[in-house]
């Protein structure tokens, strides 16, 4: 029996790319469990089972999972822990939530950002916004729950065989105190961010909330989900969902396109592990140009369209 | 109703960290210390409920050793009404600390306690939810829009999809993301009055605390660096340079 149990993320219908990326970290570890919890999760532990390297899947369906609130999910995960010596999630803003809240209730440490696990017991994570690597011992303590960096992983694909789904029941009291109200997400057909091959971002260069138009346009054309840096998002040029960096999603796309982007420590900490940088920025001397494999210094409004031209699909 | 923030001291966001020589930690000698950035959107979206009249009285906490009062009399400057220290110097893991300030609410008995998401030198992400899970109380992190109505609090969260609201009952655990509000800035004046604001120190080992196992953090190294690359003339040479590296 699997000794790693990984909690799934995903929306209801589809599992989110993160659990397979979290799932290629755990794989030092043995075959890993994967649990569902959702108000009908057959579709999404079929996509479970398939991955390599599952051992079961467990599918824990109630109306009571149908937002998989962190209040509402942790002590179903706390009842349920028992045989596991490591419980894991993604180290997304669902997982950031759960986990501290159920290694609380099972009174052990939680290792966030795991980058790499080394075994059951010693893993490598960043602290100081990436700019330092640690090695953490968790000897002390018979269990413990991680959340995996999914940018430092590939996610994993199909394995020959499906993995068995078993339907499980938890015991456990579930509080009514919190009530999800509602999500507002941006409707868009462009790729998700944290999964997409390629990310063209923009950053406070851009100027207005018009004039993202520009990185929408360059996105689309190449195929690409959009990024963002914090000051273009604080200055209300596009959604918040778009933040990349220390504060905002951890990526790791195989092309990542910087326009207007200075490139300050905090921003590099969300692209570090991306396959290779592009920037675009007027001043030669902006320290984006220091991480990037390819730079050109130029005005974005005119190299945006003809980037746009040249690399189309 | 009483509002605890809690409040972590931190190496300033600004300094360039330095590992020391043995590999064993950073080097904080001479280095400017701040408030956790996220702990001042903590403390002042405590001091805006108390002006909309939500809360009677804000309450600053932090855990830490006596050099954290440097951080307590900031918040007690931005106007925090009074100031806890619970000195510990011992190394603390995020449930260490949830267990110490379980001890604190236990006392004081807020309605709400309000916490940054995350302390920007460990980067970690947990204590708010930790401290929610011990206390049995609803937690909503990562807020960027909050309001009280009576016995609930209605809580805009940042999260990878977008957006989302949930509606938690009082009291509650608040963990704040950058965007919740614009922390204001200390007048002298004000420094000058927080100087007479009560800061109590109590020792950890006085809270009958549960005993917990530590982690050993080793090995600090850099991370992997990304080397400076090319700069090309045109587009026509990115398009030539993409081409050789199989990127189109
Ligand atoms: C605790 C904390 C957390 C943070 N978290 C994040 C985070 O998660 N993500 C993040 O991004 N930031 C984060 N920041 C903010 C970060 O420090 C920077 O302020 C931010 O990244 C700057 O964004 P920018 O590069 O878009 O803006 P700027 O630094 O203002 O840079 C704009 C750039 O655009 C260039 N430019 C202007 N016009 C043009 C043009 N026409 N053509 C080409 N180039 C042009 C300029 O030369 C400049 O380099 C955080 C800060 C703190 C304190």
């Amino acid at each position: 029996m699997s000794t790693t149990l990984l909690v799934a993320e995903h929306d209801g219908a589809q599992l989110n790319q993160s659990t397979a990326r979290a799932l290629t970290g755990l794989a030092p570890l043995g075959d890993v469990d994967i649990i569902v919890f959702a108000e009908n999760g057959s579709a999404v532990c079929a996509e479970a089972a398939a991955l390599a390297g599952v051992g079961q899947v467990l599918q824990v369906d109630s109306p009571d999972n149908s937002h998989q609130l962190a209040a509402v999910v942790a002590p179903q995960i706390a009842a349920i822990a028992a045989p596991y010596s490591v419980i894991a999630m993604p180290s997304t803003t669902f997982g950031k939530d759960l986990a501290p809240r159920a290694a609380a209730l099972l009174g052990v440490h939680q290792v966030s950002d795991v980058m790499e696990a080394i075994d059951a017991k010693n893993f490598r994570r960043p602290i100081y916004a990436g700019n330092v690597i640690v090695h953490e011992n968790v000897e002390a303590f018979d269990k413990v729950v991680l959340t995996m960096r999914t940018a430092s992983f590939q996610a994993a694909v199909a394995g020959s065989d499906a993995a068995p789904i078993v339907p499980t029941e938890t015991t456990a009291d579930l509080p009514d105190h919190t009530r999800f109200v509602k999500l507002e997400a941006q409707a868009s057909e462009r790729p998700d961010l944290q999964g997409a091959a390629w990310v063209v971002a923009g950053g406070r260069g851009v100027g207005s909330e018009e004039n993202f138009a520009v990185i929408y346009d360059l996105a689309d054309k190449l195929g690409a989900g959009c990024g963002a840096s914090r000051a273009a998002v604080d200055a209300g040029y596009c959604p918040n969902d778009m933040q990349v960096g220390q504060t905002g999603k951890i990526i790791a796309p195989d092309v990542y396109i910087a326009l207007g982007i200075s490139g300050a420590i905090q921003h590099i900490t969300g692209i570090k592990d991306a396959g290779t940088i592009i920037a675009v920025n007027k001043d030669e001397e902006a320290p984006i140009f220091d991480v990037a494999d390819i730079g050109i210094v130029g005005d974005l409004f005119d190299l945006a369209p003809r980037i746009g031209a040249a690399l189309g699909k | 109703m009483k509002i605890i923030a809690c409040v972590k001291r931190v190496i300033d966001y600004n300094v360039r960290v330095q590992i020391n020589r043995d590999g064993d930690g950073v080097v904080t000698d001479g280095v400017k210390m701040s408030m956790n950035p996220f702990d001042e959107i903590a403390v002042e979206e405590g001091l805006r409920l108390k002006e909309k009249g939500v809360a009677t009285e804000l309450i600053a906490v932090s855990i830490g050793g006596s050099e954290s009062q440097q951080q307590l009399r900031t918040a007690l400057a931005m106007g925090a009404d009074r100031a806890i220290l619970v000195e510990n110097d011992a190394p603390l893991i995020p449930l260490g600390a949830a267990h110490i300030l379980l001890r604190i609410i236990e006392k004081e008995q807020p309605g709400l306690v309000i916490l940054g998401k995350q302390a920007i030198d460990d980067d970690r992400n947990q204590t708010g939810q930790m401290l929610a899970a011990l206390w049995g109380r609803p937690q909503a992190t990562f807020a960027s829009a909050l309001e009280i109505n009576g016995e609930k609090a209605s809580v805009t969260r940042e999260i990878d999809a977008g957006m989302e609201t949930i509606e938690v009952d009082l009291p509650a655990v608040v963990t704040t993301d950058l965007r919740l509000n614009e922390p204001r800035f200390v007048k002298m004046p004000d420094i000058m009055k927080a100087k007479r604001k009560t800061l109590d120190v109590i020792a950890a080992a006085s809270l009958d605390l549960p005993s917990i196992p530590n982690v050993v953090t080793s090995n600090f190294s850099p991370p992997p660096t990304r080397e400076a690359g090319i700069k090309v003339e045109s587009v026509e040479q990115l398009v030539d340079v993409m081409k050789t590296r199989g990127l189109i």
